[in-house]
């Protein structure tokens, strides 16, 4: 069965997958992240904002997000920005958004949909007691978010901003559609170019366990370390 | 609310001069004056238009032709440190790719017809080719009906599946159409058995079966879906000075000896990766649409008398 | 419905201090800072465009886009309907893929979430084994292998049966989607079975319960009921999950709003129609699963929450 396998067209293409593919996975998912977070945690101050119309904003984003598949947000996200950019500096054409640029912006406001869902569920998940015992206290209301209450939804929400970093991390192959060059692009550039489908895709998904599987061994780990027991 | 008007209007007719002033330069050479850079959008897979060689990096017929329409916008904008970026695209975002100015120039195997130029423009053809399909010979398929009620891929947003398509239900064939996301991507459905035939141009199709593990195991068929069509390079449409720069460094290019060298170097020498030699010398109608280019989208305009 | 006015409140107070946005809304601020720009016409912002983003204007001044909504009752290319009919045709492939795959993903699922809560070691490693599996690797990949790899390493005949078959890239996407989902629905099973309280369980071995008869009976009834909510979201996933089948040639909804796109050039009347179809689709399941939970619901039990 695996007696044909040509083990030596992963070799060769080594430098190629992870230069230049994995690094562009890596680049998106860090870069994703961390202004998904940024993006996230100011949705999810609107939507427990006491305004009407910043939370109403948030809960449609939110729920606009989450219902479309990230395929199609890619598609129209690669074809709507530059209009976009238009609208906003005025220009007299459309803004050109590269294909990695406007990657970046797609994942960015896609994941900070669901990382401003992970957020708001970790500040709710402090019970309403504690908070009032911080006023009891005397603390007033910083101290109460800075002693009490964040502290602890920081603990509950830390291993599942992680997981949906792994998720997002996973994610990111769906630029293929875009012919991009991430760790599955590259794969399946290779492939197609060596024929070669069977070795470099299960090539891929072995990459995608081993680095999938580690962080979120660690994240489990994480998990049970910082875990407020009750 | 007279004031705030008034204020208005001023930044208007500010704007306005301003905007007057740079009147020489619009569109997209505007665009490269100002940002420096030019994007060219390449394939993946369209052999020897553009595709990526062994070390990814985007070459080709259509490649070449692309980097001497640059040197011109370089002379004519005076600035030889225009950057060049490369943007990837295919068949199916090639053309939006295009409006929204994401490529300025897309470099591959777009084929030039009336229903695209209402979107896009094109510079003069570089190429002429039909839509025929390949198939492996052990499948003895021959003829367009031989088809029938067989699974046949094609790449999504090309001329060619919407050949197919119109073929399909002109002739009643049933035809299961699949569509794939690049040219490499279909013939492997062909070379891996899950389609019987290929629908593309034929030289790409050439040039992916000579390409193949083993070429002799598949045959283009004689029945074409159309008439040699012409490709041409895309660029925005309604930007007249973009064009008649393009336009005439392509004529240019064509019309020298260096046209012919830069076609033989893809089309009847060893090309990158595999050293393969797809050996199609300049036909008539190949030769015409150098000697007299045109960015007409009619197959018949290329005729050779 | 108390809880959730509680939490409401909770909410209200917090943020009153944390962040001062409201004053951003104030209509007086806004005015004020956008007042000189609104003499100068349509061209500029807010009034700049707004017909782009309404889908009305023909794009011209502002930005280079023409919309079209007629299109939608245009022919397509194949003869056989209109782009409306190949959209709701794409709409009946993903509803008719996120069933099939569900089907798998639920009764998959099922097993191996209750594998993970037996007593027996063996059971669950193998549980643990098989969610580390699907999970640890992206959906396309595992669509990539079902579709080109498994055909490939199965014996001869059987492998080329497969591939020739009329629906292949369904299967393949069906067992795919299925088994990614599966991995997910085992999580969820395992944990609501672990959130019942360990007296159940107890309660079942005491009055003379098989191991199978405490599932059947006590557990599996409360810990469906309990992951009912979360099980709902990982249906509407499914849903969306179908969407990179397109990439195997599976002509589920967002395959036809991009071959849409490609052949009437309406890029965002495509995409934003495939995106309406999916917010209304989400909005349904949601609805019915509601309906649904509240049918199953036991009186007593789960209640308010």
């Amino acid at each position: 069965m695996f007696s044909n396998f040509d083990y030596d067209v992963i070799w060769r293409s080594l430098p190629y997958l992870f230069q230049q593919g994995m690094a562009f996975t890596l680049t998106l998912t860090a870069i994703a992240t961390v202004f998904g977070l940024i993006l996230g945690t100011l949705i999810a101050m609107m939507r427990l904002s006491s305004s009407a119309v910043l939370s109403g904003f948030a809960v449609s984003y939110v729920n606009l997000m989450r219902s479309l598949p990230l395929v199609l947000v890619i598609f129209l996200f690669y074809f709507l920005m530059p209009y976009v950019g238009q609208w906003i500096i005025r220009s007299d054409q459309p803004v050109q958004v590269g294909a990695y640029a406007s990657t970046i912006v797609t994942f960015t406001l896609f994941e900070a949909a669901y990382f401003s869902e992970i957020m708001r569920a970790g500040i709710q998940s402090v019970p309403r007691g504690q908070v009032m015992a911080g006023y009891a206290i005397g603390l007033n209301y910083r101290e109460v978010m800075r002693h009490v209450v964040l502290p602890q939804a920081f603990r509950n929400m830390l291993p599942v901003i992680f997981t949906q970093t792994i998720v997002l991390f996973q994610d990111t192959s769906l630029v293929y559609v875009l012919s991009i060059t991430d760790f599955l692009g590259a794969a399946s550039k290779v492939a197609q170019r060596d024929g070669r489908l069977t070795e470099m895709y299960l090539f891929a998904a072995l990459v995608y366990f081993l680095i999938c599987f580690t962080a979120s061994f660690f994240v489990k780990r994480l998990q049970k370390r910082i875990s407020i027991i009750r | 609310m007279k004031r705030i008007f008034l204020l208005g209007t001023m930044i208007a007719a500010a704007v306005c001069t301003t905007q007057a002033g740079a009147q020489e330069l619009t569109g997209t050479l505007k665009k490269i004056k100002d940002t420096g850079a030019i994007t060219i959008g390449f394939r993946d897979s369209s052999v020897p238009f553009s595709y990526l060689d062994d070390n990814q990096k985007p070459v080709g017929f259509a490649m070449d032709i692309c980097y001497k329409i640059v040197d011109a916008v370089k002379k004519e904008l005076k600035n030889d440190k225009i950057e060049v970026k490369l943007n990837p695209v295919t068949s199916a975002t090639r053309i939006p790719l295009i409006a929204n100015g994401t490529v300025d120039l897309e470099c591959g195997s777009t084929t030039n017809n009336a229903d695209r130029q209402k979107q896009v423009a094109f510079t003069n053809t570089h190429f002429l080719t039909a839509s025929r399909f390949v198939s492996k010979k052990a499948a003895k398929l021959d003829k367009i009906d031989d088809l029938k009620g067989k699974s046949v891929v094609s790449t999504s947003g090309t001329t060619n599946i919407k050949q197919l398509t119109e073929a399909n239900a002109a002739r009643n064939l049933g035809i299961n159409v699949i569509p794939a996301k690049d040219h490499a991507e279909a013939f492997l459905m062909v070379e891996t058995d899950r389609a019987v035939a290929f629908v593309m141009d034929d030289i790409l199709l050439a040039s992916l079966a000579a390409g193949a593990r083993d070429p002799s195991a598949y045959v283009i068929s004689k029945d074409a879906f159309s008439k040699a069509e012409p490709y041409g390079i895309m660029l925005r449409k309604e930007d007249a000075p973009f064009k008649k720069v393009v336009d005439a460094a392509t004529a240019e290019l064509y019309k020298s000896p260096e046209g012919a060298k830069i076609y033989d170097k893809w089309f009847t020498q060893k090309i990158p990766p595999k050293g393969l030699n797809l050996n199609v010398p300049m036909g008539a109608e190949q030769k015409k649409a150098f000697t007299s280019p045109s960015d007409s989208p009619d197959p018949d305009a290329y005729a050779a008398n | 419905m108390r809880v959730a006015r509680v939490r409401r409140v909770r909410g209200r107070q917090r943020v009153k201090h944390w962040l001062p946005l409201t004053r951003l809304e104030r209509p007086s601020v806004v005015r004020s800072t956008l007042s000189p720009q609104a003499g100068r016409g349509k061209k500029q912002w807010p009034g700049h465009c707004m017909g782009f983003w309404l889908g009305t204007a023909r794009g011209g001044e502002c930005v280079n886009y023409n919309w079209n909504w007629g299109i939608f009752w245009d022919q397509t290319p194949d003869a056989t309907g209109t782009y409306f009919g190949s959209l709701m045709s794409g709409l009946q492939v993903t509803i008719l893929l996120a069933l099939c795959a569900w089907f798998i993903a639920f009764v998959m699922g099922s097993l191996i979430g209750i594998m993970r809560t037996l007593p027996a070691r063996w059971a669950v490693f193998v549980g643990n084994a098989y969610i580390e599996m699907f999970r640890n690797i992206p959906l396309l990949v595992q669509l990539f292998i079902w579709f080109f790899v498994v055909p490939e390493l199965l014996p001869g005949d059987l492998g080329i049966w497969i591939k020739q078959l009329r629906n292949g890239p369904f299967i393949a996407a069906m067992l795919g989607l299925g088994f990614y989902m599966s991995s997910r629905v085992a999580a969820q099973i395992t944990a609501g079975i672990n959130a019942l309280p360990k007296g159940q369980r107890m309660a079942g071995t005491a009055i003379g319960l098989t191991t199978w008869q405490t599932y059947r009976y006590i557990l599996l009834p409360l810990a469906y009921r309990i992951i009912f909510p979360p099980l709902t979201s990982e249906f509407l996933n499914t849903i969306k999950n179908t969407a990179p089948a397109l990439t195997i040639g599976v002509l589920e909804l967002t395959a036809r709003a991009r071959s849409m796109q490609e052949f009437s050039f309406q890029v965002f009347e495509a995409f934003s129609a495939a995106a309406a179809i999916y917010l209304v689709l989400s909005a349904v399941v949601t609805i019915g699963m509601r309906i649904l939970e509240k049918r199953l619901a036991i009186p007593g039990f789960n209640e308010g929450k």
